[in-house]
């Protein structure tokens, strides 16, 4: 395969909505209701600005998630394959933080407003990474 | 999560000054695994440790686990952000190919292990040592902590890791753009200063809170 083909079927960068850019807000968003928590992991912080930076985090995510399945060409196939064993990866991540905080007997509200942190924080990345890489990629036929 | 893989730019062509290369045409590139098994293997002992430590409040093990996980994140960071990178910047395109290709990948492994493996210590180490009590002395050294790793987990995940992913994929084809590697490494240069600053920054609340 000669460069000009390997690069001929890629997808058209103008047209790309802007993943990254909003996974990084996103990520701001889910890191800054992080550090609130953790700093008062063992007392009962108001959860609101929390509640409210996840909130605002999970429109952003979700937004991008419809954003990027409209696009049409694209390279799927090493997308999902970056996605998934990103997302396994930040899953791991995410789940050993949960098992410290239910062994530091965390209280069950904040507890539950640091898992759904979590949650945006195991999907954001991997679609970051997938996005990062696929955008590069040729587009095969099927895809 | 940080990864401070920082190089200087693989362009298609070596720039003015550079050694002497190959003659013109496509650089080749060695065959590389993106993600190194044996690493993993490694990198998942390290984590049952880790949990094995965490559950058994293993005093000890938490210590050495975040300093000397603490300690291999910063110092790897520095080094390759103050001293590899610059050295891989004035390497022919081959040369700079060839050690990406050997290099990147390990810290792909590396990096989230120690940072995860520092992270979750020192959480805990923070714990017992009554740090995360609001009226502890050291609770405001300690949110400081947390801000500075806030911003390198931003930087890493969001601008390091995805640039260092991109570049190994784009080096996994048979004729990579030279080009394309070398718009996203500049992403190393431009965050280099900042990461250096914070990890910086995490030695003086690290050494402030040891000894306080």
């Amino acid at each position: 395969m000669t460069a000009v083909m390997e690069n001929a079927d890629l997808t058209d960068e103008l047209t790309l909505p802007p993943i990254g850019e909003m996974g990084i807000a996103a990520l701001i968003l889910v890191v800054a209701a992080g550090i609130y928590l953790t700093a008062q992991t063992n007392h009962h912080p108001n959860l609101v600005p929390a509640v409210g930076a996840l909130t605002l985090a999970g429109v952003v995510v979700a937004v991008a998630v419809v954003m990027l399945a409209r696009i049409g060409k694209f390279a799927w196939g090493k997308f999902r394959m970056v996605f998934g064993w990103a997302l396994l990866e930040y899953a791991v991540i995410a789940g050993m933080l949960v098992y410290v905080f239910v062994l530091d007997h965390v209280p069950s509200a904040t507890l539950a407003v640091l898992i759904a942190a979590l949650v945006l924080f195991a999907v954001d990345i991997p679609m970051m990474f997938g996005f990062a890489v696929a955008r590069y990629q040729p587009v095969l036929p099927k895809e | 999560m940080s990864d401070a893989v920082r190089m200087g730019p693989i362009s298609a062509e070596a720039p003015l000054g550079s050694p002497p290369g190959p003659p013109p045409g496509p650089p080749s590139v060695p065959d590389f695994s993106i993600v190194p098994r044996v690493g993993v293997a490694v990198a998942g002992a390290i984590i049952v440790l880790l949990i094995v430590s965490i559950a058994g409040n293993w005093l000890w093990a938490l210590d050495f686990f975040h300093v000397a996980g603490g300690g291999l994140w910063t110092g790897i960071d520095l080094f390759v952000g103050l001293a590899i990178g610059p050295i891989i910047g004035r390497m022919s395109v081959p040369a700079r190919i060839e050690f990406s290709t050997r290099f990147m990948p390990k810290m792909l492994v590396i990096m989230p292990t120690l940072v995860i493996v520092t992270l979750a210590a020192g959480y805990q180490l923070a714990r017992h040592l009554g740090f995360l009590a609001p009226n502890s002395p050291n609770h405001g050294l300690l949110v400081a902590s947390y801000i500075v790793v806030g911003v390198m987990t931003v930087i890493a995940l969001g601008l390091l890791e995805p640039a260092n992913l991109a570049v190994l994929f784009e080096l996994k084809k048979e004729r990579p753009n030279g080009e394309r590697i070398s718009k996203l490494m500049r992403i190393f240069v431009l965050t280099a200063g900042v990461t250096g600053l914070m990890q910086v920054a995490t030695l003086v609340i690290m050494t402030r809170l040891a000894t306080s």
